[in-house]
């Protein structure tokens, strides 16, 4: 039984551009109270994933319950929250924040305020967080904390002179930080004798336990045994086990309001669970759900097939087997007259993307090709009729489409000065629309509103290789407007390659169209045959090149004991061509479909 | 796809279930008819068991079109058998070649000798006394052989086969001055014919090919050759790095006015695991771009067509009638005996197509002969898809191309059932494959120059 009085608890999340140190800090904060033993400690004991562990980033929130006998006597319960960190999770943080009271606000004290600082702090100031700014490394010749808590009022407007200026990795100062969330954090509210009411924060795959459940008790309590009901459905579960992270699983006999645990109920896919949901008595329900829901609606999407066919079923099981673990991702069977049977995956944006598809290829050992990621249209027909387009290769006829409307983001972008330039005319030359240009110190924020679609083509890797990796981005999807868009397809020797269609502004079509056929003619290796390479908007031919045909390859010398040899010799070649596509008398190798995808300008 | 198949091979298409079907089942299980084997001249043969396997009407026979001066015989088991026996041995091994050839101080030639009558004598066993093609002494350097052992083989050879009187027998020979001097004596022991390992007249690429004799030495044992054999041949290595196609012409016209009738002419391949593939990939030398390839190919064509010697296959040229017939069975996809270490055979036997491989190193060969009469590693019975590539991948080398019945005959595949129809269209469009008048299905000179693209999407 957890009965910790509401005065006692703390709830909080970390909040930090990525590698400002907020793993680090969550790890030192555990180890400071003892929640793990020395012996047990690994480092980012929070990112659990491979993936996660290895790229820096938090896919699935996850609490630790810290017990901190703070200085007036009492020992304090800190439930630290550790949230997605990237922007394609931006709901799911926005649910993760929602169940907590206060957030530290963690900056880097030599790198100062960056985009997702920003995007996530103001997430929290919405969510009704009390801030504690954390200034990190400050063990760092090149720390500057005065000029970051400088930064931090003037460009969040904040008040940063009771920062706590620490070490995360010496470990210097971390009390201060323990103390600052006893005395400056709210304790959460809530009433034990309501009808329960918990927040579904996440939710996840476990091989024995099935689906593990996140949640915030807001009122009432959650017991083992108890009759729960999701209220978003209406779905009923018995609860089969409940409990804290220490960051160990400890099973408790309830939660009480203010608590933050766990409980598993024989759910078999998270996709049976979705986040923000709210969790009450099934025999007395709360009247009314916690505010906020609202499902998850994927915005970027692409075709995933298998490079040898007869991965198909492998393909089709493992989306499966990821999806029990994330439900966020949508994904449906389709076919390609290029690329034969394959999925198409629809993902919360294009990291998430990344994410799953370099999931599929390390977990479950899948070769895979993916079309070029686009966004989700709308289009009017004629006959007035409104549907959404995941892919182009379904755009309807010209004739019949009345409007297409795009989704469009707004981006905030900083970057030092002397890199601004570049990224301006990045962002004009993406239909970029200036909403904001600001100055910190040295370094520019750029607010833009741009089209999502000219995002998804290689936006990131540009301004990446632009400002020498110095730029940081964040984005939140800003509405939907009419666009003068069009289809442009591609065709090798002819015949129009499904997979290689993509979606262009009218004032863009040309450059890309002509762009994509240089890159397939440096792609495309020489084959027995010339190949016409052709951009197309409708029957209008945009762009072309040739490639021609190879000019000699044959064996010279080729008799009696060679035959095996060359029987099994053609054999490979054959088997090797199962990874290249074949298009009537063309095949096009799987790198080139990767390429033909990634622009550079 | 069917305006692409002149009419014959239509009739072939739309009974193929059935003939599929029944080719497939040939390949496993004991049967007295299998299908009919269709061909452009509308005659059946039928596929018989027992011993006899192939059986045809004469019709066939006497029927069937022809585009090379050496006819190439139909029914499998009727036709002459090639017989191949490897010598293993060189002085020193060149830089680019990969053949199994091996440098040893001494060579115990009798011993080598008596296994390879054993190795003989156990295959013709199993072979039955049939008629015989041609005889070819391969390397390895053949002419560092006593001449008594290629005199002994040849003799038990015609003991064991029928043999015809005019039957070819060749000997591959490096142009050394010992082994010029040996050339007598093996015309004596039954070789009627040499192919000379010339590689150049330049004395520039000799050295760089690594080879143990000049250019005069090699025109010398040319000249000696010249006066002791009717038929003699010559290979020479081209599309060296930095060769210049003036260069390469004059050479060549060189070699032409040296050579009667048959030369080889191979384009330089870099070979997995030679010495030139380490300096190669090291970036040593270069070899010339595919056009430039290319061009030097074509040259090569025109300045023998100039003496008239007709590329019949790839890299072999001929005045007709002056074909390799041992060559030709290997490419026609007939049955071959080989024998001596590493040597590989097909033989038909009760059927079924027979793929088999003898030892590689010399002294394993020899001690397992000695133990157990031969030293046969690998013995497949080839499915019929395999046969079907195989034939194909060789005969489409030939400027005579393929009979459409001659590979159902060897394969139990219909031609139309090998081939990718899509393929078979686009490259008969684009002049790389053609019909002849006589239905047979060749690779024109501009598809021979790509047949390394074209086998593996064309064949099924
Ligand atoms: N010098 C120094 N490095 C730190 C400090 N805190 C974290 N780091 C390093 O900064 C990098 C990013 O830290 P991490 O905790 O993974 O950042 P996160 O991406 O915000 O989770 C790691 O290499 C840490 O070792 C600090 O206080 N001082
Ligand atoms: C069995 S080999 C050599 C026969 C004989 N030992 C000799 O060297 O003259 C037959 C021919 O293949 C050719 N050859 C061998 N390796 C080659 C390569 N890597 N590239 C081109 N031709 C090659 C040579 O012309 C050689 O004469
Ligand atoms: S080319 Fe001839 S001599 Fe040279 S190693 Fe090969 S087989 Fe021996
Ligand atoms: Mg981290």
């Amino acid at each position: 039984m957890t009965d910790t009085p509401l005065s006692q608890i703390r709830n909080f999340s970390i909040i930090a551009h990525i590698d400002h140190g907020k793993s680090t800090l969550a790890d030192r904060l555990i180890q400071a109270t003892g929640a793990v033993a020395a012996r047990e400690m690994k480092e980012q004991l929070l990112d659990n994933m491979e993936l996660e562990r290895e790229r820096g980033i938090t896919i699935k929130a996850q609490t630790v319950r810290l017990a901190y006998p703070a200085k007036d006597g009492k020992t304090y319960v800190l439930n630290l929250m550790d949230t997605p960190g990237h922007v394609d999770f931006a709901y799911e943080v926005s649910r993760s924040l929602a169940a907590c009271e206060g957030s530290l606000l963690v900056v880097d004290a030599s790198q100062g305020v960056e985009a997702q600082t920003l995007a996530n702090v103001y997430q929290a100031i919405d969510a009704g967080h009390e801030i504690v700014p954390v200034l990190n490394k400050i063990d760092l010749p090149a720390a500057e904390p005065d000029r970051v808590k400088q930064q931090i009022e003037d460009v969040i407007g904040l008040d940063a002179s009771d920062a706590v200026e620490i070490s995360a990795k010496t470990g210097l100062n971390i009390e201060g930080v323990l103390d600052a969330l006893v005395a400056r954090l709210p304790p959460p509210k809530g009433n034990p004798d309501a009808p329960l009411k918990a927040l579904l924060v996440d939710s996840w795959y476990d091989q024995y336990l099935g689906v593990v459940i996140l949640v915030r008790v807001k009122d009432g309590h959650l017991r083992k045994g108890q009759r729960i009901r999701m209220m978003a459905k209406g779905q009923v579960h018995t609860v089969e086990q409940c409990g804290v992270f220490t960051p160990k699983m400890v099973a408790m006999d309830s939660l009480g309001p203010g608590e933050m645990g766990y409980i598993t109920a024989a759910i078999k896919t998270v996709a049976d669970t979705n986040v923000g949901d709210t969790l009450t008595d099934d025999r007395h329900p709360a009247t009314e759900a916690l505010p906020g829901f609202k499902p998850s609606i994927p915005v970027v999407w692409c075709g995933l097939y298998p490079v040898d066919a007869d991965d198909f079923e492998k393909l089709r099981e493992s989306l499966a087997k990821l999806r029990l673990n994330d439900a966020s991702f949508h994904y449906e069977a389709e076919t390609s007259a290029a690329l034969g049977f394959g999925f198409r995956c629809g993902f919360l944006g294009l990291l998430h993307l990344e994410i799953v598809q370099e999931r599929l290829s390390r977990e479950f050992d899948l070769d895979l090709i993916a079309t070029a990621p686009s966004v989700v249209y709308k289009i009017r027909k004629t006959n007035g009729e409104l549907t959404e387009l995941h892919n182009p290769a379904d755009m309807p006829d010209g004739s019949l489409i009345d409007s297409i409307e795009e989704p469009w983001i707004k981006a905030t972008i900083m970057v030092p000065d002397e890199y601004l330039g570049a990224v301006l005319t990045l962002c004009n030359d993406r239909r970029g629309q200036q909403v904001e240009l600001t100055y910190v110190g040295n370094r520019a924020m750029a607010v833009y509103r741009l089209p999502l679609n000219e995002v998804v083509f290689d936006f990131y890797d540009r301004l990446k290789s632009i400002s020498r990796g110095y730029a940081s981005f964040d984005y939140a999807m800003d509405g939907y407007e009419e666009g003068d868009l069009v289809k442009i397809s591609l065709l090798v020797n002819a015949e129009p390659v499904d997979a290689l269609s993509f979606m262009a502004h009218r004032s863009a079509a040309e450059k890309r169209g002509r762009q994509i056929c240089e890159k397939l003619k440096e792609l495309i290796p020489r084959q027995l045959f010339k190949i016409p390479i052709q951009a197309a908007i409708g029957g209008r031919v945009i762009a072309r090149e040739t490639i021609s045909a190879l000019s000699k390859d044959v064996t010279a010398k080729c008799y009696g004991g060679d035959i095996s040899r060359k029987r099994k010799l053609l054999e490979k070649q054959k088997e090797g061509k199962k990874r290249m596509r074949q298009f009537g008398k063309v095949e096009i190798p799987q790198s080139a479909f990767i390429a033909a995808l990634k622009m550079d300008a | 796809m069917k305006t692409a198949l002149p009419a014959a091979c239509i009739a072939f298409a739309s009974s193929a279930p059935m003939r599929g079907t029944a080719a497939l089942a040939a390949a496993s299980i004991s049967f007295t008819v299998v299908g009919m084997v269709g061909s452009s001249l509308g005659v059946a043969a039928i596929w018989h068991r027992a011993g006899r396997a192939w059986q045809a009407p004469a019709a066939i026979r006497a029927g069937l079109p022809r585009t090379c001066a050496v006819p190439a015989p139909i029914y499998p088991a009727m036709e002459p058998l090639a017989l191949y026996i490897h010598w293993p041995f060189c002085q020193a091994k060149c830089p680019y070649c990969d053949f199994n050839s091996h440098v040893r101080e001494r060579i115990e030639q009798p011993r080598f000798r008596a296994a390879l009558r054993r190795e003989l004598a156990f295959e013709a066993e199993r072979a039955g006394r049939r008629p015989l093609a041609s005889i070819f002494f391969g390397g390895g350097t053949p002419s560092l052989m006593e001449p008594e052992t290629a005199a002994a083989l040849i003799e038990d050879a015609r003991a064991l086969f029928e043999a015809p009187a005019d039957l070819e027998v060749t000997l591959e020979a490096n142009p050394t001055s010992v082994e010029a001097g040996k050339l007598a004596a093996f015309r004596d022991a039954g070789v009627n014919r040499v192919s000379l390992g010339v590689q150049s007249l330049e004395e520039e690429a000799l050295r760089f090919l690594g080879r143990r004799h000049s250019a005069a030495q090699a025109v010398a044992a040319l000249e000696m050759a010249r006066g002791l054999f009717p038929r003699i041949s010559f290979d020479l290595i081209y599309a060296r790095p930095g060769q210049a196609e003036a260069a390469w012409r004059a050479e060549l016209r060189q070699a032409l006015a040296l050579v009667a009738d048959h030369l080889s002419l191979y384009q330089l391949t870099i070979e997995p695991g030679t010495r030139f593939a380490t300096e190669h990939a090291r970036g040593a030398f270069a070899l010339p771009e595919p056009e430039e390839a290319a061009r030097l190919y074509a040259a090569t064509a025109e300045e023998a067509a100039r003496f008239g010697l007709a590329p019949y296959e790839v890299s072999n040229y001929a005045r007709p009638g002056a074909e390799s017939r041992h060559n030709l069975v290997y490419w026609r996809y007939g049955d071959y005996l080989g024998i001596g270490p590493g040597a590989h055979q097909r033989v038909m036997r009760d059927g079924a197509l027979l793929a088999i491989r003898r030892h590689r190193a010399p002294e394993e060969w020899l001690a397992r002969v000695e133990r157990e009469g031969h030293a046969i590693t690998a013995e497949e019975s080839l499915a019929p898809a395999d046969r079907a590539r195989e034939a194909l991948l060789m005969g489409l080398r030939l400027a005579e191309g393929v009979d459409p019945a001659r590979i159902e005959a060897r394969s139990g595949v219909a031609l139309a059932e090998a081939l990718e129809p899509a393929m078979l269209a686009a490259c008969l469009e684009e002049g790389y494959l053609e019909w002849t008048a006589a239905g047979w299905l060749r690779a024109t000179g501009e598809g021979r120059l790509r047949l390394d693209a074209m086998l593996p999407v064309l064949l099924r």
